[in-house]
């Protein structure tokens, strides 16, 4: 009489492991979602606030055409690209851009006194760094997932109901690679 | 990190029972005591609902009294954008549901906490002291720090043993200040053997209120200390920056740090401790934080990246406490042997002037006594003061016409 009875309770028990495994499964990849669209958001935020940059700086910088055009297009194709290929690349060089630039703004003493600079600089240091962070939390809500769905006993149900591993974030540092030439003449 | 979390948890709930034990004997050997056979039972009564006030008390009105009780002043993104910048990129870094509120004490000493028992109702204070004499990264060690508290419970966790504690020591003093005037016992005896069983109980309970307020302050500091070590860690693995939170924490250890509206019961929560005297080393044992000068060179030896691991390897090769007692990441955390690279240097720190940053404070302490503020476009920043009557003013500097914006 007893027997069936511990049965039913442990299957009963097990069934509760079993959902609340499902949950937090489910609650970790979503969480991975989350952080995916954050660095989009802070990707556009960036696109946003170039114009107010260039703008700000076209009156001090009269002889900067080139560096300042080649903000304005990395932005535009930055804007359009379509594809994680693409939009990686468009980033990438995107950055190559900003900071050529601010190495050429260290030439401009009074630029970099202006009010409205700094303000404009401030925002864009701090998108810079929420891209990083953004990025970062990504990768981080990534590792967990990962690991709950590679671990054991949760890889079990992983497998029954098909979650998937998540990929890391990959955004170069462009700057490691590449020295940009800065002409003083 | 989600691991740490629920082990924070579940300490809260072991220590709340152990200390809260610990309040009920001490309530049964008072009440036998001072009400005599069978006085155990309003003792423990008594203990027990004060207590639960207690408790009640601090979950639900904490965040408020702490901050009015340090005169902060709420700020936000209109004030003063970068602190609000880092705040917000901390949020992200910490996957944070939404910024915590950003508070300013004015005074000069630098030093900061964190508030709140949730992360969705959390807040974050900073002395106008701290913002003066730091950078940018420094300051977002600092924030991360905070944050970390926010993040792994430590609020909650250090609020409720702040109770236990509080409720203990309250106990035992009004115990022992009552045998102090009355002078012991007035029960009427019903013999037996009674005589020597109450001089007993009597001891007894006077020992525990004498022990157990230490014991409980002893065992509250303690924790206080390790929740710190375990802070730094957290810190260092958001910013991946170990360098900013060390000379933060140089910069902020050079200076008089006593401030005025900190006391012992609000001490715990900032970043270092406000009732220290410049230099003054605060014996390990009675101090709510570890030394300085022990976090900033445990956290210049994280090498190899900024996981948990790298932090617990650097604090045993510091302190030289190793195995169990040397323990201050749980090992939920230290099962994860992902290798963090440490950042390199944002482009800001080392660059930032002195003057505008006094400037930028100066202004923030304007806006917040209702000053105006004007850019003219030549790109000075003129300051209005609240009085001024009129619509419309000269810039100093370019001498152009200026509409004043009309107030509401």
């Amino acid at each position: 009489m007893i027997i069936p009875i511990i049965i039913i309770a442990v299957i009963i028990i097990g069934i509760f492991i079993l959902i609340g495994i499902y949950n937090s499964l489910v609650q970790l990849r979503n969480r991975v979602q989350n952080a995916w669209s954050q660095i989009d958001v802070q990707l556009k935020r960036r696109h946003d606030l170039i114009p107010n940059l260039v703008e700000t700086a076209k009156g001090y910088m009269k002889h900067e055409r080139e560096t300042l055009d080649s903000i304005t297009q990395a932005r535009s194709t930055a804007m359009h690209a379509q594809g994680i290929e693409a939009k990686s690349q468009a980033e990438n060089a995107l950055n190559g851009a900003m900071s050529k630039f601010f190495l050429v703004v260290e030439n401009y003493p009074d630029l970099k006194a202006n009010q409205n600079f700094l303000a404009v600089q401030e925002e864009l240091t701090t998108t810079e760094n929420k891209i990083a962070f953004s990025r970062q939390n990504y990768n981080d809500q990534v590792l967990f997932f990962n690991n709950k769905i590679q671990m054991f006993p949760s890889n079990i149900i992983a497998s029954m109901f098909n979650f998937q591993l998540k990929e890391y974030f990959e955004l170069e540092d462009q700057n490691e690679r590449t020295v940009p030439k800065v002409d003083f003449s | 990190m989600w691991e740490l979390i629920q082990l924070n948890k579940r300490k809260s709930l072991f220590l709340f029972f152990i200390m809260g034990i610990t309040l009920l004997v001490l309530g049964y050997f008072i009440g036998e005591v001072w009400l005599g056979r069978d006085g155990w039972l309003a003792g423990l009564t008594i203990a027990f609902v004060i207590w639960i006030i207690m408790s009640l008390l601090s979950y639900f009105s904490g965040d408020s009294i702490i901050l009015a009780l340090s005169k902060a002043k709420k700020v936000d993104r209109s004030n003063y954008p970068q602190l609000y910048n880092v705040v917000e990129e901390m949020k992200i870094a910490s996957n944070l549901p939404k910024v915590p509120e950003i508070y300013i004490i004015p005074d000069p000493a630098p030093n900061a906490f964190a508030t709140g028992r949730t992360p969705e109702k959390s807040a974050v204070v900073v002395t106008a002291g701290l913002l003066a004499k730091l950078n940018r990264d420094e300051l977002q060690g600092v924030i991360a720090h905070e944050i970390s508290h926010i993040m792994n419970r430590d609020i909650l966790f250090m609020t409720f043993s702040g109770v236990l504690l509080g409720s203990i020591v309250f106990l035992s003093h009004i115990f022992l200040r009552s045998l102090w005037f009355s002078g012991g016992n007035r029960r009427r005896n019903s013999g037996k053997s009674g005589g020597q069983l109450q001089l007993i109980l009597m001891l007894v309970a006077i020992l525990m209120a004498v022990l157990a307020p230490i014991m409980a302050r002893l065992l509250y500091l303690a924790i206080s200390r390790k929740r710190e070590y375990l802070a730094d860690a957290s810190s260092v693995r958001l910013t991946r920056y170990p360098e900013g939170l060390a000379s933060a924490l140089e910069k902020i250890a050079d200076n008089d740090l006593r401030l005025k509206s900190a006391n012992q019961a609000t001490a715990g929560l900032y970043i270092a401790n406000p009732l220290n005297k410049k230099g003054k080393k605060l014996s390990n044992l009675s101090s709510t934080h570890p030394p300085i000068s022990e976090r900033v060179r445990i956290l210049r030896n994280i090498a190899g990246g900024v996981n948990y691991l790298q932090y617990q390897k650097a604090y045993s090769l510091i302190t030289g406490k190793h195995g169990i007692e040397g323990k201050i990441i749980p090992d939920s955390a230290l099962k994860d042997h992902q290798a963090i690279r440490i950042k390199k240097t944002t482009s800001e720190s080392g660059k930032e002037d002195y003057r505008q940053k006094k400037h930028t404070l100066d202004d923030l302490i304007r806006s917040l006594n209702d000053f105006s503020f004007v850019t003219c476009p030549c790109g000075l920043k003129i300051k209005i003061p609240p009085n001024f009557k009129g619509s419309r003013l000269v810039c100093p500097r370019c001498e152009r016409y200026i509409e004043i914006p009309v107030k509401k």
